[in-house]
C-alpha cells in the first residue's frame, strides 16, 4: 500500500537573481513500511519536498497525500500521525532534554502523563540520561540531534520524515544515528529521509529517488540504479602516465561505454567483468603496458549521479557548503 | 533499543481549550527561559531597581519639577515595560533561526499557541518587572494618590498596553528574521519614542517642534494615564492641547483594541506561513 504520495508538486521562489524553481513537477511515492531516500545535492530540492510533505510550506501546484490525507487542505490531520525531524536540531536550548520532549509529547495532546513517561522512555532508549535533566545549550551536536530525533518519534509515528539526519555530525555520531535509524525501520515505521550522502542512501534505505532540479530523475533500489549504467567498472592503474592513450583504445575495445581517464587511472564499464578484465590484462601485456594496479568494480551511486546529471553528487554539496560557509 | 505500542491520544477537547492548553504548555516553556537565562532577569529586576534610583536620585535636583520622583515613576514603568515587550520580537526571530518553529508547525497544536505563550511571557517579565518598580520606588517616595481601584487601573493599563505591542514585536520578528536586527531596531526607535514624550520631563518645558511630536505620541498618552491612575499628577501644569493627552485613558484602550484587532489575526496567520529557511 502506498503510504506517501506525491504528484506534480512545483515550488517557485523569487530571488534577486531570479525565479527559483525549487519543485518543478516532482512526482512521489512511498509504500508502507519502506525506507525512501531523496539523494541529491544541496538545492536539488529535497528539502522544500519535506516541507511540503510535513505541513511546513504550501506548493504551488500538485497534490501530495500522507495515508490518504491531503497534506495541503487538511494538515491538521497530516501533522497526528508524521514526526518530522529538519536539518537543524529543532530543541530548546534553555530547556532539558526531558522537558523537550515533554512539551512535544503535550503539544501531541498525549496528556501529560503519557507524555512524561514517553520522555523518560525516549530518554532511555537513545541514552540521553545525561542530557535528560540539565539545558541542552552547551550539549553537543551529535547529542542535540539525537534529542531532537527523539522529539520526532514521541508518538512512534506511522510516518517519520528526516532532513539530513547527519548533516554536520562527526563520523561517529552518524554511524551511531545510522544505527539508531536502522532499528527503527525494523519496527515497521515508514521513513522518508534526504540525504546528499550516497553512502547514506545506499546503507539506509530500500528505495532511492535522484533528484535535481526540482525533479525525480532516476528511482529504484541502489541495484537497480546501479544496473541502469552497465555492470562491472573495469579500472587500471599505470606506472607511467604517457601510456594513458594506448591504455584507453584498449579499454574502449573490450568496455561498452566511453573510458574515462584520470592521471594514471583509466576506466570503462563493461557487460561481462571478470572476461572484460582478463582481456584487457592480455592486450595491455602484448602492448608492454607496465601497470601499478588492475581490477574490477560495482559502480558506485557517485557513478548513477555522475551519468544521470553530468555532475557528481558530493562535489556539488562540498561546494555548496563552502558557499554557505563563505556567507555566513 | 525495544519497540514501544503507539501511545494513545488524549481525547482532543473543544478548539478553545485546546487553545488553553496548547496556550500553556507554550507559556510554560517561556517561564522555564526566565528563570534559566541570566540577560532576562537582569533586565527583569536589576535594570528597572537601577533606573529608578538612577533617575530619582541623579537627576531630581536638577529638574525644574516640583515633587519629581511621583511624576518621574508612571515613566519609568512606562518605559520599562514597552522595552519588556521586545523580547516577544527577538524571540520568535530567535525561534525561526534555530529551526524550532518548524518543529512546532508539525505538530497538531493551535497556530496561535506559540505566539500566546510567547507574549504571556513578556507579560510574566513585565509584572515582575512591574512590581520591582513598585517597591523600589516606594522606598525613595513615590505614593498611589487616588484608590486601589486607580492603583490596579494604573497597573492594568501598563501591561495591556505592552501586553498588545508585543504581538506587534511578534509579527516584527517573525518578517524581519533576524534577533540582532529586532534589538537593535527596537533600541534605535524606542528610546527617542519613549524619551520624546512626557515620561521623563513635562510636555510643556519640550521646544515646540518636539512638543508637537510628543503631544501625539502614544506613549505620551500611557503615561498620562497611569499618572491620572495612580494620582501623581500635577495641577500647576498647562492643560494639554492635543485629544490624545486630554482624554489620555480613553486613547490608551482604543489603542489597546486597535493593537490586538489587528496584530494578532496578522501574526497569527503569518506564523501559519513561516519555516526555517
Amino acid at each position: 500500500m502506498t503510504i506517501i504520495q506525491a504528484e506534480g508538486l512545483t515550488k517557485t521562489y523569487k530571488s534577486k537573481s531570479g525565479p527559483v524553481h525549487a519543485l518543478a513537477g516532482l512526482n512521489l511515492s512511498v509504500p508502507q513500511g519502506t525506507v525512501k531516500a531523496l539523494l541529491g545535492p544541496n538545492g536539488a530540492g529535497k528539502t522544500t519536498a519535506v516541507k511540503v510533505l510535513t505541513t511546513l510550506i504550501k506548493p504551488d501546484e500538485g497534490t501530495a497525500h500522507i495515508d490518504g490525507i491531503d497534506v495541503v487542505n487538511n494538515p491538521k490531520a497530516a501533522r497526528r500521525i508524521i514526526g518530522a525531524s529538519g536539518q537543524y536540531a529543532a530543541v530548546d536550548e534553555n530547556l532539558t532534554g526531558f522537558e523537550n520532549l515533554e512539551m512535544v509529547g503535550r503539544l501531541y495532546h498525549l496528556g501529560a502523563k503519557t507524555a512524561r513517561k514517553r520522555a523518560q522512555e525516549l530518554i532511555d532508549q537513545f541514552e540521553l540520561t545525561e542530557a535528560g535533566n540539565r539545558p541542552v545549550k552547551g550539549f553537543s551536536g551529535g547529542m542535540r540531534r539525537r534529542i531532537d530525533l527523539a522529539g520526532a518519534l514521541v508518538i512512534n509515528p506511522k510516518i517519520l520524515f528526516l532532513d539530513e539526519p547527519t548533516t554536520g555530525l562527526d563520523p561517529r555520531s552518524r554511524l551511531a544515528l545510522w544505527e539508531i535509524i536502522s532499528q527503527l525501520v525494523n519496527d515497521g515505521t515508514t521513513l522518508l529521509l534526504t540525504t546528499q550522502y550516497l553512502e547514506e542512501a545506499d546503507h539506509l534505505s530500500d528505495d532511492i529517488a535522484v533528484i535535481d532540479g526540482g525533479k525525480v530523475i532516476a528511482e529504484g533500489t541502489s541495484d537497480e540504479l546501479k544496473a541502469q549504467i552497465g555492470g562491472h567498472r573495469v579500472v587500471v592503474t599505470l606506472v607511467d602516465e604517457a601510456d594513458a592513450g594506448a591504455a584507453r583504445e584498449i579499454l574502449a575495445r573490450h568496455g561498452d561505454g566511453t573510458p574515462t581517464v584520470s592521471e594514471r587511472t583509466v576506466e570503462v564499464s563493461v557487460v561481462d567483468g571478470p572476461r572484460a578484465l582478463q582481456y584487457v590484462l592480455s592486450d595491455l601485456g602484448q602492448a608492454n603496458i607496465q601497470l601499478h594496479d588492475a581490477g574490477m568494480r560495482r559502480p558506485t551511486l557517485d557513478d548513477v549521479f555522475l551519468k544521470l546529471t553530468g555532475h557528481r553528487a558530493e562535489d556539488e554539496a562540498s561546494k555548496n557548503d563552502a558557499e554557505m560557509e563563505k556567507a555566513q | 533499543m525495544t519497540a514501544v505500542s503507539q501511545p494513545a491520544y488524549e481525547s482532543v477537547g473543544s478548539p478553545l481549550s485546546q487553545l488553553f492548553s496548547d496556550g500553556w504548555i507554550a507559556t510554560r516553556r517561556n517561564l522555564i527561559k526566565i528563570r534559566r537565562v541570566p540577560e532576562i532577569l537582569v533586565f527583569t529586576i536589576l535594570q528597572p531597581i537601577m533606573f529608578v534610583l538612577l533617575f530619582s536620585q541623579v537627576y531630581a535636583g536638577a529638574m525644574n519639577v516640583p515633587d519629581y520622583v511621583n511624576f518621574l515613576m508612571a515613566g519609568i514603568f512606562a518605559q520599562t515595560v514597552i522595552f519588556g515587550s521586545t523580547f516577544s520580537g527577538a524571540a520568535m526571530a530567535q525561534d525561526l533561526k534555530d529551526g524550532i518553529i518548524d518543529r512546532f508547525r508539525t505538530l497538531p497544536m493551535s497556530p496561535a499557541a506559540v505566539l500566546i505563550g510567547r507574549t504571556n511571557g513578556d507579560l510574566v517579565i513585565n509584572s515582575i518587572s512591574m512590581m520591582i518598580m513598585m517597591g523600589t520606588g516606594w522606598l525613595v517616595g513615590w505614593r498611589v494618590t487616588t484608590s486601589v481601584w486607580g492603583f490596579l487601573g494604573g497597573v492594568a493599563v501598563l501591561l495591556l498596553f505592552s501586553y498588545s505591542f508585543s504581538w506587534v514585536m511578534a509579527l516584527l520578528g517573525m518578517s524581519v528574521r533576524s534577533p540582532e536586527v529586532i534589538n537593535n531596531a527596537s533600541f534605535m526607535i524606542l528610546f527617542p519614542l519613549t524619551f520624546i514624550s512626557n515620561a521623563f520631563v513635562p510636555i510643556h518645558t519640550l521646544p515646540e517642534v518636539l512638543k508637537n511630536i510628543a503631544e501625539w505620541n502614544p506613549v505620551s498618552a500611557l503615561v498620562e494615564s497611569a499618572r491620572q491612575l495612580f494620582g501623581n499628577t500635577n495641577p500647576d501644569f498647562p492643560e494639554p492641547t492635543a485629544w490624545t493627552l486630554q482624554n489620555p485613558i480613553i486613547t490608551v484602550i482604543l489603542g489597546i483594541i486597535v493593537m490586538l484587532a489587528i496584530f494578532v489575526p496578522l501574526s497569527v496567520k503569518k506564523f501559519k506561513s513561516i519555516s526555517s529557511r
